[in-house]
């Protein structure tokens, strides 16, 4: 039977074995600064610098020492709630507006709409100047809203949902406000159930883009205690010295959360980069 | 008959302000507001420190012409689109052409290479200045075991930039492979088929299907390639964090020099400016896109 399969594989594509190895070298390339981090990250001190690809004395001393000796914990922490928040603004504001705009008629619709879309062509670093303006005068630099506020929705959001939301069929809400759905219920119970997947792909793309954010953060954060974890990682020399042993430790220690959700996530996200890619 | 119903969407449209009223109070203060206080800003001399912030036209961008540090973080960005986007291209499709022939582990080797994507960046950052580290780096340590030449990578203004733009390939490689797959599964089995038929194969399928037929795929690839190189900061700050823009600015970009204007030198007037420079930038590639795009693809 395998046997069977593989002279018919090679029969349809004698090509394919080539194909197979060369995209496994492409892979060793790819994952090698992944396994370098963490084997490097598995190493004890006096071994960093020895540059042998598997440590001959694993020890999780480094990771210890991040989670104890640094503010890792705590920038961990401000990220996730970061994230979180923006996330969850995001879903909301978005889904809501891309409802509105696709299912309700009203004088103005078209105009906010094109709007909405023109912010999408601002670049973030010609708003981040204003941005500063605004948070000094407002008492915000250094506070969680302060990190959070441009991030709370987003024009690409509006855009992708609302393409979704123009497929629910009408009827579906006409019998919605017959049965005597408030507006509100119409989006909330009726509608926003129908566009589940799209709304999955952005609040995976929001968080992961939070959760990575970088310049913003860096402007508006004073503190090392408010720091995000992109934030706190970039600074982390100051914190730690030059010990490449804790920046590793704390580099694997934030990009293995990511990947994990990423295997959880994989099929959706990929599918998700190819919905809003193409639909952008 | 008619005063209901137009009561019926008079109610609508209060109920779709309502809704609308927290975002577009959102979009007015924080996206289109400040987009214009940001043009207000370039036309000032606006120092953060000094009181006084008077007009000064369009000196900041006679300013930022004159600069020589302005002027080469603009030729350095230029330089990572040009060296950047086509090995990017090349090497997505290469791999996405590959992807397409294999029956197994597509999608195990698809989620591979898109790892790098999903990866917070400046850890990974940190990674690769070590292995492009000149005297304890795996990269010259290979160099050194073949017997090449030491390489000093991010420490040689020569070379720091192909360097940054190397990571800055493995960062987005895996969302072109994607792109590219999606590209090439749209493209009818039956246009292969028929020039099988004719006798064409290989190079020529290529050359006159695959290239052709996915031509608005790649130029989206080019143009969401080059917009994200024209902003290039977070890479490029990371991987010479405590030298920022590299040895002899070699790999100082347009928005890594926003940034050091404007919250360093606090020189916002002339950063303000620098970035509307980008918008235009940015502005006429979109432009440009829609162009092209909304030219009919014929099959």
């Amino acid at each position: 039977m395998i046997s069977g399969r593989r002279v018919k594989l090679r029969r349809r594509d004698p090509k394919a074995g080539l194909a197979y190895l060369t995209l496994a070298a492409g892979t060793v390339l790819v994952a090698f600064p992944f396994y370098w981090m963490v084997a490097s990250a598995l190493k004890p001190f006096n071994e960093m610098f020895d540059l042998r690809l598997i440590p001959t004395h694993p020890t999780l001393l480094n990771f210890a020492e991040v989670l104890t000796r640094t503010r890792f914990p705590r920038w961990f922490g401000n990220s996730l709630i970061v994230a979180t928040i923006t996330t969850v603004s995001v879903a909301f504001f978005d889904s809501l507006v891309g409802y509105v705009l696709a299912k309700l008629q009203f004088p103005g619709r078209g105009f906010i709409f094109v709007m909405i879309l023109a912010t999408l062509m601002i670049p973030t670093e010609m708003l981040v100047i204003p941005w500063y303006i605004m948070s000094s005068a407002y008492g915000w630099i250094n506070s969680y809203w302060g990190i959070m506020f441009p991030g709370l929705m987003s024009a690409f959001g509006v855009f992708l949902i609302r393409q979704f939301m123009s497929g629910v069929p009408d009827e579906l809400l006409d019998a919605g406000r017959i049965d005597g759905v408030t507006e509100f219920g119409l989006y909330w119970r009726i509608a926003l159930p129908q566009i589940r997947p799209a709304l999955a792909a952005l609040c995976i793309f929001t968080f992961l883009g939070n959760w990575n954010a970088f310049l913003w953060p860096l402007i508006v954060i004073q503190g090392a205690d408010m720091r995000t974890l992109p934030v706190g990682i970039a600074l982390f020399s100051g914190e730690a010295g030059s010990s490449w042993n804790l920046i590793m430790a704390s580099s694997a220690l934030a990009v293995l959360p990511v990947l994990a959700v990423f295997v959880v996530l994989q099929r959706q996200i990929i599918e998700g980069v190819t919905l809003t890619g193409l639909r952008s | 008959m008619s005063v209901p119903q137009l009561r019926l969407g008079t109610r609508r449209a209060l109920w779709a302000y309502t809704f609308l009223f927290v975002p577009l109070l959102f979009y007015i203060a924080i996206r289109l507001g400040p987009a214009f206080s940001s043009l207000y800003i370039s036309l000032h001399e606006w120092n953060l420190i000094s009181p006084s912030k008077p007009f000064v036209g369009l000196q900041n961008f006679r300013l930022l012409a004159r600069d020589p540090r302005f002027v080469q973080a603009a030729v350095n960005t230029v330089r990572y689109v040009l060296v950047g986007i086509p090995v990017q291209m090349a090497l997505g499709l290469a791999v996405a052409l590959l992807l397409q022939r294999i029956n197994r582990f597509r999608g195990l080797f698809r989620a591979l290479y898109f790892m790098p994507f999903v990866t917070p960046i400046v850890a990974a950052a940190w990674v690769w200045q070590w292995m492009y580290s000149e005297s304890f780096g795996p990269l010259n340590e290979i160099l050194a075991t073949v017997g090449l030449p030491l390489q000093p990578f991010l420490r040689n203004p020569g070379q720091a930039l192909y360097a940054v733009a190397a990571m800055i390939i493995w960062q987005y490689l895996g969302f072109q492979i994607v792109i590219f797959l999606a590209g090439l599964e749209a493209i009818p089995r039956v246009y292969y088929e028929a020039a099988e038929v004719d006798g064409a194969s290989g190079w020529r399928l290529f050359r006159h299907i695959t290239v052709p037929l996915l031509n608005p795929t790649l130029v989206f690839s080019v143009v969401y390639g080059t917009i994200v190189f024209l902003q290039l900061f977070t890479q490029v700050l990371n991987m010479t964090f405590g030298d920022q823009g590299g040895p002899l600015a070699g790999t100082l970009t347009v928005v890594l020099y926003v940034y050091q204007l404007g919250f360093q030198r606090f020189m916002m007037g002339e950063a303000a400016a620098a970035t509307a420079v980008l918008f235009v930038a940015i502005l006429g590639i979109t432009l440009l896109q829609i162009r092209v795009l909304s030219k009919p693809v014929e099959y």
